[in-house]
């Protein structure tokens, strides 16, 4: 196993309040510093609330967002130009919602062959190859090809989203909620073609949803965003059966499960905090049942072994 | 095709259409007429009236043949009105595409300079472009192009900037392509469209501002007809030799009319909204046309009962089965789910109890939906209207779509209350915030005057649930509200809910997709695939041994937290669509047990006691109450 990917100290903030001149009126940190490995082969989900920075943070890792600092590793070799067309090759990206995703106007011919013809400089016939061939393996017919979008069903169409992926010859996939459009009978189809193109490619994912059911099923390891920061990042069997930061215990108890009584697990009112105005020290402490003084006054850092880390001052025992 | 079937259907513009369809012919082939040299002088017969020997329409007061410069000048008018929309919707359309897509601090620069622009008065605008550049058809051509030029750079560049921020775009981004391209191939064709409606609704007023150009002297030049400098020079003559100057006129009021008649029709048939129907009001309350007979109720217990409920939509030749025939009730303080995929009929079989399913294209065609026994299918509007949100009360899956924006939401919950209760502004506000407080509104009385883009996803659902208990309804029918909120919300809403129908003996009607959430909150539930149910009974019952075989796929295809990483069970294929519903079985095609039998015929719904199925070969046999 190697690192394919590594985010040293990515974060993103967004002025808000712009004036004409001077400074803004503040600064929104959409994501914190992050600090994540991501190994060759492997599927790291990432799951959070609305809000908590995941979609940023994905867009920041196609290079569709200049991060505001840190730094992206592919390989070993860094990445921060922010040009989608260096990012493309290497890495790629599956949108959430399948069908505007995909322009109304082209055919979808037109839009496999974009990629191929812009980051790899295939020629007619090669291209019309290519296109076979990955079309064959994600189960779709080549008759669809001089289709266009609304054509579709929205799973039919999220193929055609993983193939344009596939297209770039990107061994990293950024899957940012690639099934929360789709109905349930369709999701599990798609997931499982993801599981095939895996093992068969040999890619890499980065797995973004909110549903923690989804995300346990298909990575190896999750991470918990909360707040722009990561909050708990362990082995996917592992983080929600025994998690250890109160954030991921709340997350995986409101999961509505057959079999498990009705119940708030939390009596209070919860907002997220102003990120405005964000509080000091640890964001989740106004909803934590565990927490002390210590936690107002430093923001806890990313510890433990490299099976599982968690940032917390007072973590539940896993 | 279909855009010139929409033009054709609409008569003004279609009448609009063949109108400048004639004149633009006519002024085509007038050099092959035998008409008379429109520049060549005759005094001697000067202010000839229309008909008179060799002139159709009469003589200017230079002699000149009129319907010969009529022609002339239609052509030229119409030459430069198009071709000055040509460029302003060009140039226009360039400006406000560069900047909505980079945006920033060039669509800064570049719309405060068109918004410069616009601060002239056109008119003033334009006489200046042609003091600057001297008096000719060209430069008045220039000039209205020039002064249409911000119209069109604001109208492209609002667009733009909601193109520039689709998915479509990033993809394209990350598939190698360059700005240049993606302007040229994402956006262009997108904004296309768009350009052809602005151009459509405003060549006329172009052809307009050429002829005042050319009436005050600023235009085509003399003998050069067109049909604005014709009128200025039949100007003197206005009195004496009305024809002269009517000519003109009318044909200017001719061309404007039709293009305008003609750019509105292309407008509604461009417009996506207006395509879809957005003109078109639908009726207070859904359509009705039953064929059958009214069943008869047969559950007094009953507060909402739905027997064979049939809701159909007819587009054009199509007819699509949305709910085929649903048969459910609720008890008080009971809460029944209506689980299934999208396209299951579950929606529009909870948005036809009320009558609340658009019309057209709905149409409810069987069935009845009762409110304690009475039937509400075809009943009056205004006794409909009575129950609405008072017996029987909603609450929608997107509050921020639900809520209106402009107003607070105390306010709109006071309103409710109003709606169906003769109190006094003070007591209604007074209940709004109680009802505030029972959803669990912190600071209810201050929130009361928020508006709802200022509360989180969380909050304004609650809301929608106040508004739905504005009137202590017997029945409420939520749709999927929690779907769009996250789980530690959800999980709030949830048991908010089920606090209440315990407290107030409320039923409910709870249609989601979540068998987890069916689980937590509902008694029983009731599974629709094609439009019909196809599996109802306790929930316990149903969920640990489902007997239809979709039911049992689609809870294994849905994954369960604390499963670990697995393979899920897919179902192959896709839900037929309801406007080819084939005999039988819907779920056939999909399923691994079909037989031929199953393809043929009407299969009922049966089953022991509350556990119903419809299915030939169940997965579990259903045995009678009591003994499981």
């Amino acid at each position: 196993m190697s690192a394919v990917l590594k985010l040293d100290g990515l974060a993103k903030s967004f002025p808000v309040g712009k004036r004409v001149l001077g400074a803004p009126r503040g600064l929104v940190h959409a994501v914190q510093p992050v600090d994540l490995v991501v190994q060759q082969g492997e599927t790291l989900g990432i799951v959070g609330e609305s809000g908590c920075g995941k979609s940023t943070l994905a867009r920041m890792l196609v290079g569709l967002l200049p991060p505001s600092e840190g730094t992206i590793e592919i390989n070993g070799a860094p990445l921060d130009n922010a040009d989608p067309a260096e990012f493309g090759k290497k890495i790629q990206y599956v949108f959430q919602d399948p069908i505007s995703s995909l322009n109304p106007r082209k055919t979808i011919r037109q839009v496999m062959e974009a990629p191929l013809k812009r980051l790899h400089g295939l020629d007619r016939a090669q291209r019309e190859k290519r296109i076979s061939e990955i079309f064959a393996s994600v189960n779709l017919r080549e008759e669809f090809l001089d289709r266009y979008p609304h054509e579709f069903s929205g799973g039919q169409a999220q193929r055609i989203g993983i193939a344009r992926a596939l297209a770039a010859e990107a061994k990293i996939l950024i899957l940012d909620e690639p099934v929360s459009a789709l109905d349930v009978s369709v999701q599990a189809q798609v997931l499982n073609l993801l599981a095939d193109l895996k093992a068969k490619l040999g890619l890499t994912y980065l797995f973004i949803s909110h549903d923690l059911a989804v995300v346990e099923a298909v990575s190896d390891r999750v991470a918990v965003l909360y707040f722009g920061s990561v909050v708990e990042v362990g082995r996917a069997e592992d983080i929600f059966r025994a998690p250890r930061h109160p954030y991921t215990q709340l997350l995986a108890r409101s999961a509505p499960v057959v079999g498990r009584a009705l119940s708030a697990p939390e009596g209070k009112e919860t907002e997220l905090p102003d990120p405005l105005n964000p509080p000091a020290g640890c964001a989740f402490k106004a909803r934590c049942p565990r927490a002390t003084e210590a936690c107002g006054q430093s923001v806890p850092k990313l510890e433990g072994d490299a099976a599982h880390r968690v940032a917390c001052f007072h973590p539940l025992e896993g | 095709m279909q855009f010139l079937s929409l033009i054709a259907r609409n008569r003004l513009a279609a009448a609009g259409g063949i109108v400048l369809v004639i004149v633009i012919a006519l002024a085509l082939i007038s050099p092959l007429l035998p008409l008379p040299d429109p520049d060549v002088t005759d005094t001697a017969n000067r202010f000839l009236l229309p008909g008179a020997e060799g002139h159709l329409l009469g003589t200017d007061h230079l002699g000149r043949d009129l319907a010969a410069r009529l022609m002339d000048g239609t052509r030229l008018s119409l030459a430069v009105g198009f071709a000055a929309a040509f460029f302003a919707a060009f140039f226009g359309a360039a400006i406000g595409i560069i900047a909505g897509y980079f945006g920033g601090r060039t669509d800064n620069l570049i719309m405060r300079a068109v918004d410069m622009l616009m601060a002239f008065p056109y008119i003033l605008l334009a006489l200046a472009i042609v003091a600057a550049l001297g008096p000719g058809l060209v430069n008045a051509l220039i000039a209205v192009a020039a002064v249409n030029i911000p119209f069109f750079a604001r109208n492209i560049r609002g667009v733009t900037v909601g193109l520039a921020n689709k998915e479509f775009v990033d993809a394209a981004r990350l598939a190698g392509l360059g700005h240049t391209r993606i302007i040229l191939t994402e956006i262009l064709p997108n904004v296309i469209p768009v350009i052809v409606i602005a151009m459509s609704t405003t060549i006329g007023w172009m052809i307009l501002e050429t002829a005042g150009l050319s009436f005050l002297g600023l235009g085509s030049q003399p003998p050069q007809a067109d049909l604005g400098s014709m009128l200025g020079e039949a100007r003197g003559a206005l009195i004496t030799n009305p024809h002269t100057s009517i000519v003109p006129g009318a044909m200017i009021l001719v061309i404007v009319m039709g293009i305008n008649l003609l750019g509105d029709g292309v407008r509604d048939a461009l417009d996506p909204r207006l395509r879809s129907g957005a003109l078109t009001r639908p009726m207070a309350a859904t359509q009705v046309r039953r064929k059958g007979p009214v069943p008869a109720s047969d559950d007094a217990e009953a507060v909402l009962e739905l027997q064979g409920l049939q809701t159909q939509f007819h587009v054009k030749d199509r007819i699509y089965k949305a709910v085929g025939g649903v048969s459910i009730k609720v008890a008080p303080g009971e809460c029944l789910g209506v689980i299934g995929e999208s396209g299951s009929g579950k929606s529009v079989t909870a948005l036809s109890v009320m009558g609340l399913v658009a019309s057209p294209p709905g149409v409810i065609t069987g069935g009845a939906a009762r409110y304690k026994g009475e039937d509400l299918v075809g009943a009056p509007y205004d006794h409909l209207r009575r129950l609405r949100g008072d017996r029987v009360a909603y609450i929608f899956q997107d509050p921020l779509a639900t809520l209106h924006p402009l107003y607070k939401v105390g306010d709109q919950l006071a309103e409710a209350i109003l709606v169906h209760h003769k109190v006094g502004k003070a007591e209604a506000r007074r209940r709004a915030v109680d009802l505030l407080k029972q959803v669990r509104i912190p600071n209810a009385q201050s929130r009361a005057d928020s508006y709802p883009h200022e509360m989180s996803g969380g909050m304004r659902q609650r809301v929608g649930i106040a508004m739905a208990l504005a009137n202590d309804p017997d029945v409420i029918i939520a749709d999927e509200p929690t779907t769009a909120l996250d789980v530690t919300v959800q999980a709030q809403i949830l048991s908010l809910l089920n606090d209440l129908r315990r407290e107030r003996g409320l039923a409910i009607v709870f249609i989601t997709h979540d068998f987890g959430v069916v689980a937590q909150l509902c008694d029983r539930v009731a599974v629709m695939y094609a439009g019909r149910i196809v599996e109802t009974g306790p929930t316990e019952a149903v969920l640990d041994a489902p007997a239809h075989p979709y039911t049992a796929r689609l809870i294994a295809c849905v994954p369960e937290l604390g499963g670990g990483r697995r393979r899920l069970e897919a179902i192959p294929g896709l839900p037929p669509a309801v406007d080819r519903l084939e005999p039988g079985c819907a779920f056939a095609p999909r399923c691994l047990k079909a037989q031929d039998a199953c393809r043929q015929g009407e299969i009922p719904l049966e089953g022991p006691g509350a556990r119903e199925v419809r299915c030939l070969f169940p997965e579990t046999e259903l045995k009678s109450e009591g003994v499981a």
